[in-house]
């Protein structure tokens, strides 16, 4: 059964993954990428992450993508079908593949010894993220809030525009 | 149940398909899908490795998941970054297309 989910949502997520990188219509590459991260979703699931699972489909499928979708409707130009690829997609191809053998070669070298797979207690994850690491759990809120409010002074209308 | 493993492979394999898709693509929104792409298989990989190996050697307290957490909170930030910078990018030179923005290319 776990197989099963498994190969299917495997397929999903790479076919979602290549679509995003295949497609030349920016729209459909941004859902192509919603099918991909739902899909990874159901891969937190089926490794009993619920609570990562829930946090993916609202991140991102309620609001990466949403501001992915943004971003193209203002960036809508004619040169869109026209920009695809590169002239180095040949090397690029090469780069992907050399990286994929190598990280398949390291993990497949030397099987780790493995527990049964289990799922934290909810608890346990607050406990965790709010004492072991509530010193990088601040800084990440600093984090965002200084990304956000650069954003906001970056997209802002005005300004020395040429 | 699924070893540990396959979800490596699956990571790396989503891994490789972001790669190819920052190094080949030339519309920034596309070269930021693909970097999202990159950043869900590390998530994935993290917590493979939380759920299968917690309790053995120094993998404790289900730290994977809690990193992935953080993972996905700099990954909203630099969302929203990157596309404010392609905002202005478009509005500035009318183009999305990395390849023409040269300006401090030497």
């Amino acid at each position: 059964m776990s197989w099963l989910l498994f190969g299917l949502l495997a397929v999903l997520t790479l076919g979602g993954g290549l679509g995003v990188v295949a497609t030349r219509n920016v729209v459909h590459a941004a859902l192509f990428l919603l099918l991909s991260l739902t899909a990874v979703a159901g891969v937190y699931l089926v490794l009993f992450a619920e609570f990562l699972a829930l946090v993916q489909v609202l991140i991102y499928g309620g609001a990466i993508v949403i501001v992915v979708l943004f971003a193209v409707m203002l960036t809508r130009s004619a040169d869109y079908p026209r920009i695809s690829d590169n002239r180095q997609w040949p090397l690029a191809a090469v780069a992907a593949v050399g990286v994929l053998g190598v990280l398949a070669a390291a993990f497949t070298a030397r099987p780790t010894p493995v527990t049964r797979p289990q799922a934290p207690v909810f608890d346990d994850l607050a406990n965790s993220l709010f004492t072991r690491w509530a010193v990088p759990f601040e800084v990440a809120s600093l984090v965002l809030l200084v990304a956000l409010i650069g954003a906001i002074i970056i997209a802002r209308a005005g300004g020395n525009e040429r | 149940m699924v070893p540990l493993t396959y979800f490596q492979l699956l990571s790396a394999a989503l891994f490789a398909i972001g790669l190819y898709g920052v190094l080949a693509r030339r519309s920034a929104v596309l070269i930021v899908l693909s970097i999202e792409l990159m950043l869900n298989a590390v998530n994935i990989n993290l917590i493979a490795a939380a759920s299968h190996l917690d309790g053995t050697g120094s993998f404790r307290y289900f730290d994977g998941q809690v990193i992935a957490i953080f993972v996905i909170t700099i990954a909203a930030a630099e969302v929203g970054l990157a596309l404010a910078i392609i905002l202005r990018m478009y509005r500035n030179r009318a183009t999305v297309d990395v390849d023409e923005i040269n300006l401090m290319k030497w």
